[in-house]
């Protein structure tokens, strides 16, 4: 019996842990924010020659062939350093691509996702947390017609997965007639999010609503994962400073109302390592659970997430409000993790409906 | 990730649940049970090793090597038959390890096996009034006097201390020492005069708990348990145990299962309480939490087994586990409403009041076996590295 990371994903995440080091210092962070960079193509590139890009791509595709725990411990790293990494796209894809894709959109995509050339992004908001403010993609005759918004990498992507309004899976090409993008402007500043439209846009047809709810789980696990990874950095940060920084002639971690605070993250977010790994798990080994458990993840981690964004800020004092320090990167992260394909309270109802407790 | 036991654990479970099906006859139900039916079970338990099963032989315990993996198969099919455990409490849970690690040889072979037989029922003297979370600054005193030790002080929150046979106990015998280096273990009978005990009741209506005051409790030299002044080192040895007590992630479980049923089945102006989407996000976060620390357990376990530690997963299960079970409860009263608030014997109540029970007494276990405060400060210190609190400069 072994609950936890086998060698083997013990072994990515330090090597991981040391190649982010060198690829996204929080400077690499910083510009990437400061310049409206499209895309951290360095960045992207250095991680796809460690198997970052085709993590969940199976061999005879060029990817590595393991599953959603090994992409949470990913996930985690990337979220540890704020990576304005396209991973959440190109995995989504992937997995979509995998489970719903024909041999030739198989062959055609998932080489170049693997390699770490194409981008995708995956347009499912509507069909997961509610359409808002007219958005809503209909399908007809291979062609699709309508807006989804909150799309990371929505400019850049070469390939978006879309769930229409009955909730089934379509393909398009980032380059398809018809297609615009906007950008919109997210807190998170480590990622770019957009609007897409689209006026008969030719889309290959990809998945039901059986793969949507596959690729929700998926994605609510991976946002946990992320907001594992900023919030485990966040209290690291929190616990250094406080060992550091003196006042009235002591250092502050010695005061025991700031040396609370860091028990109190560290109490409600060492659990849900367990809770992100399990859900991983289950999306891969046991079906029966994997929904329940990607909610719960989402959801608890999007709660702790934030009690721990709001309170490792507030261990560091004045500093931790300030652009300088760069805190404020983890913190928009966890926010925008919390609210992308649901917030909590959204995923709690779903978890709710999913149970037989409520009708949906 | 492997959560399957194997085939050798799988044929451990077989054989559990077979002997649970061929004795369900035997199991002491709680009404008309006697205290004989209840040593004959705890006798039958420990013959088949599902009590005191990792004690020694030679202590009248069952003595298989130490298996978390088959502990944890006995505790989940005795859960699944809701059959009764082997007997539990201070003396067996606390007093037998404690003894194990610094007893004699001679205590050993006196008190250990009539302890797991439930011959002998212990109770624990450290916390005074003036002592809680500061508990080495116990003031209850041991004096020398002959070949006896001349016991003055009061002891609190002395469970079964009413039922109890013996009692292990601190005291100060070295007064001049540095506090944690005064103190001393004595085990001695209940019995010994001197002793009086008052019923502690507390604000569950019910007396759980007790006050124990020596007066000139007159105690062989020889009743101590380590040396003079180690009593400090052998307590940490118990107290250990104790916080592997409280927390346990499947009473978390049975409990939101049972508040499940609760919102499922209940009704307010003829809607289903789960039809309150406040109460049912309440809910769902309940979910989650106990789920987590289900993992987390998992986690705990698999790192026992594969000689690893798991330091931060382990040093929040009491201050999680105990605030889990108190907010369950909390969430059930607050989903019954009126009905919530009734208790004791009245008309239409719910559950026989235990909702209410557990919501006040897990207070008590919030507060007990170190507060909610000293486990962040544990947590913080141990678990994250942070600095202790300076010493203020002795008054």
């Amino acid at each position: 019996m072994e609950f936890g990371l086998s060698q083997d994903q013990r072994m990515m995440q330090d090597s991981l842990a040391k190649a982010l080091e060198r690829l996204c210092p929080l400077d690499r962070v910083r510009a990437f924010a400061d310049t409206k960079e499209p895309v951290a193509r360095d960045l992207w590139t250095g991680l796809a020659e460690l198997g970052v890009a085709g993590l969940m791509i199976d061999e005879e595709h060029g990817g590595v062939g393991l599953g959603l725990l090994d992409a949470v411990v990913a996930a985690e790293a990337l979220g540890r350093v704020v990576a304005p990494a396209p991973f959440l796209g190109v995995t989504l894809a992937a997995i979509a691509l995998t489970a719903g894709g024909s041999a030739s959109q198989k062959s055609k995509w998932l080489p170049r996702l693997a390699a770490g050339e194409a981008l995708a992004a995956v347009a499912i908001s509507e069909a997961i947390a509610g359409a808002r403010d007219g958005a809503g993609v209909t399908a007809t005759g291979g062609k699709l017609t309508g807006k989804t918004l909150f799309v990371i990498d929505a400019a850049e992507a070469d390939l978006i997965i879309v769930a229409d309004t009955t909730g089934a899976l379509h393909l398009v090409a980032g380059d398809a007639p018809g297609l615009a993008s906007t950008p919109l402007t997210s807190i998170d500043l480590t990622r770019r999010l957009g609007e897409l439209r689209f006026d008969n846009t030719p889309a290959e047809p990809l998945g039901d609503a059986g793969d949507l709810t596959r690729l929700r789980d998926a994605a609510w696990v991976l946002l946990a994962a992320d907001m594992l990874g900023a919030g485990s950095a966040m209290i690291d940060k929190a616990v250094a400073y406080a060992g550091e920084r003196r006042q009235f002639d002591r250092v502050i971690g010695s005061f025991q109302a700031v040396k609370h605070l860091c028990a109190e993250m560290a109490a409600g977010l060492e659990p849900c390592r367990s809770l992100v790994w399990y859900a991983a798990h289950a999306w891969d080994h046991v079906p029966d659970e994997a929904s329940l458990t990607a909610a719960h993840a989402k959801a608890h981690l999007s709660e702790v997430g934030r009690f721990v964004a709001r309170t490792a800020t507030e261990v560091h004092g004045g500093i931790g409000f300030t652009d300088l320090l760069g805190l404020h990167y983890w913190f928009k992260r966890i926010g925008l993790d919390r609210q992308w394909l649901g917030g909590p309270e959204r995923v709690r109802h779903l978890a709710a409906v999913m149970q037989g407790l409520v009708a949906a | 990730m492997d959560l399957s036991f194997g085939p050798e654990y799988e044929a451990f479970r077989s054989q559990v649940r077979d002997f649970l099906q061929s004795r369900s006859a035997d199991y002491p139900g709680a009404a008309r049970s006697t205290r004989a039916d209840a040593l004959a079970w705890q006798k039958t338990l420990i013959e088949h090793g599902y009590a005191a099963r990792t004690i020694p032989r030679q202590y009248g315990g069952f003595g298989a090597a130490p298996d978390i993996l088959k502990s944890r198969i006995i505790a989940e099919e005795f859960t699944r038959a809701r059959a009764p455990t082997g007997m539990s409490g201070q003396g067996i849970s606390m007093f037998v390890p404690t003894l194990l690690e610094v007893g004699t040889e001679e205590q050993k072979q006196t008190y250990i096996a009539p302890t797991l037989r439930g011959e002998i029922i212990w109770c624990q003297g450290y916390s005074e009034p003036g002592s809680g979370s500061d508990l080495a600054s116990l003031q209850t005193k041991a004096v020398e006097d002959g070949d006896d030790f001349v016991i003055n002080g009061q002891k609190i929150w002395t469970s079964t201390a009413m039922q109890a046979d013996m009692i292990f106990c601190l005291v100060r015998t070295e007064p001049q020492a540095p506090k944690h280096a005064g103190i001393s273990y004595l085990i001695f009978s209940m019995k010994t005069p001197g002793i009086e005990v008052r019923p502690l009741k507390t604000m569950t209506g019910h007396a759980e708990f007790n006050e124990v005051f020596f007066t000139d409790v007159r105690v062989p030299r020889t009743q101590i348990v380590g040396a003079r002044g180690e009593g400090w080192r052998v307590a940490n040895a118990t107290l250990k145990h104790e916080r592997g007590m409280l927390g346990d992630p499947n009473a978390a479980e049975s409990r939101l299962a049972a508040l499940i049923d609760l919102m499922r089945e209940e009704t307010a102006g003829g809607e289903r309480l789960i039809n309150n989407p406040l109460l049912r996000d309440r809910l769902m976060q309940m979910q989650a939490r106990v789920l987590a620390m289900k993992y987390n357990g998992l986690r705990l376990i698999s790192a026992q087994l594969n000689g690893e530690t798991a330091l931060l997963a382990a040093l929040i299960v009491k201050l999680q586990g105990c605030e889990i079970n108190h907010e369950l409860a909390a969430l059930a009263i607050d989903s019954l409403g009126e009905l919530g608030v009734l208790y004791e014997d009245s008309p239409h109540l719910r559950a026989g009041g235990s909702w209410q029970q557990r919501y006040m007494f897990d207070l008590g276990l919030i507060i007990g076996g170190g507060t909610a405060q000293i486990q962040k400060n544990i947590i913080a210190e141990r678990g994250l590295g942070m600095p202790r609190e300076p010493k203020l400069a002795s008054a």
